[in-house]
């Protein structure tokens, strides 16, 4: 499947990260040829193979539900950008 | 001491021949003389390794000193430590220090080993030479024209430089076995599930595994030892016992069944590298061993598999570097669309911003079963190769890598550098525990020979390893640098 | 043109652990911002979730209780999309295997009748944190308190004709998870949540017009009115000659309208794939149905024994199963007071009413259910007679007394069934009022009757409300048509 430029524009906005039109460029191909090599997977015939998400067929464990957590909001907020009265702080958001 | 196993080292510690503190002093000494030149660490830990030392002294005083007390030990900068820098190679988490350590780097520090710091890797263990690192790239300790592979390579290259005995690396890819062939090296991918994630930071995590780095396999089994177990932080590690892994490995290989998969001595495959391998096999028939030539069918189709589920994953599990609670965050955003965009732009790299867009583009609408869903359809029969042939042998051998360390800045195409992980990434989508020995040179630089087994297979593969290195003295190699205060 | 209306609701509930869905913190509401927020649920590098037994169990209940097809497996995705308060760039939700299948909603209608509601599935997924827009210089503040509450979204069939069934739908909803403590059901505080797809189509007409999706709204209310406004914007679009958009709406409750949102976005692309932090969750047969033994009776089949075994109306029955803590109030009163129907009029006449004038649940009502038992008893057995019972009931409400026996003992409140002396009231009441004779000799027979209330108000006076009415009646009716 060929990639077109317009897929690379949208993932990177998808992904949120800025592109400028020279990197998109550059992306456009270093992306097309991964793309190709992935492409090689299309001769695997796998029809009525299950899809396989973990090498192991284990099964969810559940947590007794169980407060175990005390506040450390001081500790998490130290590596934080911006804070305010203990709220994180981003441009504001119009909804 | 410096060029000491772990095991050596543990057992002078036990006779008092040396003291941790003395230990870490001259190691801490040797990394502040050689590693502005290797560059395998980001973070020196220097003043928390000394008093961890002194913590390790006194508890080997009071008679409470186990294998690991007081043996100093690095880690690679993808695990959570608390109060020190983690930065995953990026510039992205450049500022950020971890509010916890992670299990296994609490279960290390239980164990009263002292981390000396945090080793180099590629960003967010995106590469297989080292060179993405924000940090600059590592030299390979035998040669420092070369990569020391990746992504574990800072950890690999501060073992062969003689920083440290061993290290934790992660491997999701090949990222253990790979820079330990290319060091010169031992390095174990244990099987998936079998060391808990909890606190490593996520690259792939159906495929992300950390495992010990090392100079022996008896070094290796030490470390799993401390570092194996199930926990409860981790839905994907396995709540299974954890044997003593030192314990089979003295254990005769008589009657051993190896296999040879075909598709690991392909074209690609350089002479010296093929030369190694086959003497080491030679060496495997004479404790006794038979060999048999195996087929893994899908081998192709394990790097394509792999670039489609690692990148898709890791598009996902890299969402959180958004720039708003932790990490890099660009200056005066417009809005909080430019927020997010400027700062995964100016945080994240080359090669990982690559992946993120692969794996965001294959996940969207309208290409999902084409890529995603089909390479994981793939993915389970590259685990049903693997299942079919240890139906036939106990474990698998090849080349770890297809050459030896390849010059620094030698691999310009990304799709070029992917290959090189031929032989390691089929293990990682099958979930397996791999281990690389070194077994001899190719030129003058390591090469690994890769030993695979089945799952949990763990404690066969260093007893199969050990008996190797009972047998050969390739793992007591140093490279030339290490001779210094000899 | 006639039109028809047709709805479908994704309901939103939380559910009521005490830990988050993936971690070990409380969620507990009104903490201090991010008080409640670790690491899990700030989405820091490295950490992973793990699930909480109590999530799945109170899932499992629901689909129980709706009788819904409960799969064997369940996997967990993520989706991905960046949003200020959703910390780790993607939701883990569940998209493509949810924990609860296909299942049914009984609802009730004004009219008495029922309906019934297909639930399509529903799925357990994690709520996402809160942003604050107060006046940060001009920024927006990240709480992320309830980032990793337990939801269970519900999503209906596109089942309901009008804004009364979706309000009746929403309300069985809220009535069946209070009934199965899997949720408090607390609109005010968010703990269920609405979004509402609508679109109209000519009557008589098979296929659905284009929906339009309106977000978060939250309360019964505000479900009807959105729907009502939503309905008249379609058909007034489309009568002009308009198209209706299939897009995102916004109620807002004070100018009672819905507003576009998101118009200028593209269209979201998810990216939904299965989490690899999260392995599938596979049910045991056994633990469902030991689920299963363990559901309380809920509101649909207390109706229908409330109708068939207690006799009462379908709207008595609606009325009284409609939240699990009136249910029980009023099975306790019956079983004190050993008369469904006393206990009916009683709970849904006295008792609703000053509930409602003084804005309290039932919950907190100041007469328990004991008392008014107690009471109720006493009309039965003619201890009392219905006035003085009303103020026996009040005196309860103000706190006067602790039983009504209690009450109709220092109020001296019994009813007086004494032949010779209500007679005597009855001979004095005729003897001081010779006007009041003299028109009632003088009236038609068939007028006479209503003229008797005033002989009876004037007994019932001199008993300070204590005899009893009927041999009143009876006796004055015997007096004075024997002067006749």
């Amino acid at each position: 499947m060929a990639l077109e430029h317009a897929e690379v524009l949208r993932a990177a906005h998808l992904a949120r990260i800025d592109l400028s039109e020279n990197d998109a460029a550059h992306y456009h191909d270093d992306l097309g040829r991964i793309l190709e090599m992935v492409d090689q997977l299309q001769a695997v015939d796998t029809e009525g193979v299950a899809p396989l998400a973990h090498p192991l067929d284990a099964t969810q464990r559940l947590r007794a539900d169980e407060v175990t957590e005390t506040d450390q909001r001081d500790d998490f907020q130290r590596c934080a950008p911006q804070v305010e009265n203990g709220l994180y702080l981003v441009p504001r958001v119009v909804e | 001491m410096h060029d000491k196993t772990l095991t050596e080292i543990s057992q002078a510690l036990a006779a008092g021949t040396i003291s941790s503190r003395e230990l870490t002093q001259d190691l801490l000494g040797r990394i502040d003389r050689h590693d502005k030149t290797i560059n395998s660490f980001i973070t020196v830990t220097a003043d928390q390794a000394l008093s961890a030392a002194d913590a390790a002294d006194q508890a080997r005083a009071n008679g409470q000193a186990g294998p690991l007390t007081g043996v100093p030990l690095a880690l690679k900068d993808i695990f959570c430590t608390k109060d020190v820098r983690t930065s995953c190679g990026s510039r992205m988490l450049d500022n950020f220090v971890a509010p916890y350590d992670a299990s296994v780097v609490e279960k290390l520090k239980a164990a009263g080993s002292v981390s000396l710091g945090k080793t180099n890797m590629d960003e967010f263990a995106m590469g297989s030479s080292n060179e993405s690192s924000f940090y600059g790239a590592v030299k390979n300790p035998w040669d420092l024209n070369a990569v020391p592979g990746g992504s574990s390579g800072g950890s690999a290259a501060a073992i062969a430089a003689g920083f440290v005995p061993a290290a934790l690396g992660t491997d999701t890819g090949g990222s253990i076995r790979q820079p330990a062939a290319f060091c010169g090296i031992t390095g174990l991918k244990p099987t998936y599930g079998r060391v808990s994630r909890y606190g490593m930071i996520a690259y792939a995590s159906s495929l992300d595994q950390g495992g010990p780095m090392a100079r022996s396999a008896e070094d290796c089994a030490h470390l799993l030892n401390a570092i194996a177990g199930h926990d409860v932080r981790d839905s994907t590690s396995v709540a299974r016992g954890v044997p003593d892994y030192t314990e089979e490995l003295t254990a005769p290989l008589s009657g051993l069944k190896i296999g040879l998969p075909r598709e690991y001595f392909g074209d690609g495959l350089d002479s010296g590298v093929r030369q190694a391998i086959d003497e080491a096999i030679k060496v495997y028939e004479s404790l006794g061993a038979s060999v048999r030539e195996v087929s893994l069918p899908h081998t192709q189709y394990a790097i394509p598999a792999y670039y489609v589920i690692a990148p898709a994953e890791a598009s996902s599990n890299l969402s959180r570097y958004d720039g708003v609670r932790f990490g890099h965050r660009c200056d005066n955003p417009l809005d909080l669309i430019d927020l997010y965009k400027r700062s995964r732009a100016e945080g994240f790299g080359e090669e990982v911003k690559r992946r993120i867009l692969i794996g965001t583009h294959t996940l969207s609408e309208g290409f999902f079963d084409a890529y995603y869903k089909k390479a994981q359809q793939v993915r389970r029969l590259i685990r049903q190769d693997f299942l079919d042939a240890f139906e036939e042998v106990d474990v698998l051998m090849g080349p770890a890598a297809p050459t030896p360390a390849f010059d620094l800045g030698a691999q310009k195409d990304p799709v070029s550098m992917y290959l090189q992980d031929i032989y390691t990434i089929a293990v990682n989508l099958a979930g397996i525990p791999g281990i690389s020995v070194p077994a001899g040179f190719s030129g003058q630089r390591p090469v690994g020979l890769q030993i695979l087994g089945t799952h949990f297979a763990e404690t066969r593969l260093l007893n199969v390893a050990h008996q190797f290195q009972q047998a050969t003295d390739w793992h007591t190699k140093r490279p030339a640098m290490t001779e210094e205060n000899r | 043109m006639e039109w028809e209306t047709v709805i479908g609701l994704e309901v939103h509930v939380q559910l009521a652990t005490r830990s988050k869905i993936f971690s070990g913190s409380s969620t507990a509401f009104g903490a201090e911002p991010n008080t409640q927020a670790n690491a899990v649920d700030l989405g820091l590098p490295g950490v992973l979730p793990v699930l909480n037994e109590q999530a799945v169990a109170m899932a499992l209940k629901f689909g129980l209780g709706i009788h819904a097809d409960i799969p064997e497996v369940s996997v967990f995705d993520r989706k991905n999309y960046f949003y200020a308060d959703l910390p780790k760039g993607y939701q883990t939700s569940q998209m493509y295997h949810p924990i609860v299948g296909a299942g049914e909603v009984e609802i009730l209608l004004d009219d008495g009748t029922s309906k019934i509601i297909r639930v399509h599935h529903a799925h357990l997924e994690e709520d996402a944190g809160k942003s604050l827009h107060e006046d940060f210089h001009g920024m927006t503040g990240i709480d992320l308190n309830r980032a990793g509450t337990p939801l269970l979204e519900i999503v209906s069939e596109p089942d309901m004709r009008s804004a009364k069934e979706a309000a009746a739908y929403l309300k069985a909803i809220h009535s069946i998870v209070t009934y199965l403590g899997i949720s408090d059901g607390n609109m005010a505080e968010g703990s269920m949540r609405c979004d509402v797809n609508v679109s109209v189509r000519p009557k008589g007409q098979e296929a659905f017009g284009t929906r339009a999706e309106i977000k978060n709204v939250n309360s019964f209310r505000f479900v009807e009115r959105a729907i009502a406004y939503e309905v008249e914007r379609q058909v007034e679009l489309i009568e002009d000659g308009g198209k209706v958009v299939q897009e995102t709406r916004l109620y807002d409750p004070e100018a009672d309208e819905t507003r576009s949102m998101r118009t200028k976005e593209e269209a979201n692309d998810y990216r939904y794939f299965p989490c690899p932090d999260l392995l599938p969750v596979v049910l045991d047969c056994a633990y469902v149905d030991h689920l299963r033994e363990s559901l309380p009776e809920l509101p649909a089949e207390k109706r229908a024994r409330f109708q068939d075994e207690l006799g009462l109306s379908a709207y008595d029955a609606g009325v009284l199963s409609a939240s699990r803590e009136m249910a029980e109030y009023f099975e306790q009163v019956k079983d004190l007071c050993g008369d469904a129907k006393q206990a009916a009029n009683w709970v849904q006449g006295e008792l609703s009413g000053a509930l409602n004038r003084d804005g309290l649940d039932i919950s907190d009502s100041p007469v328990s259910a004991e008392q008014l038992g107690g009471l109720i008893k006493r009309v039965i057995d003619s201890t009392i007679n219905g006035k003085a019972a009303k103020q026996v009931f009040q005196a309860l409400w103000n706190g006067e007394g602790d039983s009504a026996d209690q009450i109709i003992e220092t109020k001296g409140l019994k009813q007086v069934t004494d032949t010779g002396a209500i007679e005597a009231m009855v001979d004095q009441v005729i003897s001081e009022s010779p006007a009041q004779v003299a028109q009632y000799r003088d009236a038609e027979p068939d007028k006479r009757g209503k003229m008797i209330g005033y002989f009876v108000g004037q007994v019932m006076k001199a008993s300070r409300g204590t005899a009893n009415p009927q041999q009143v009646n009876g006796l004055l009716k015997e007096k004075l048509d024997a002067l006749c």
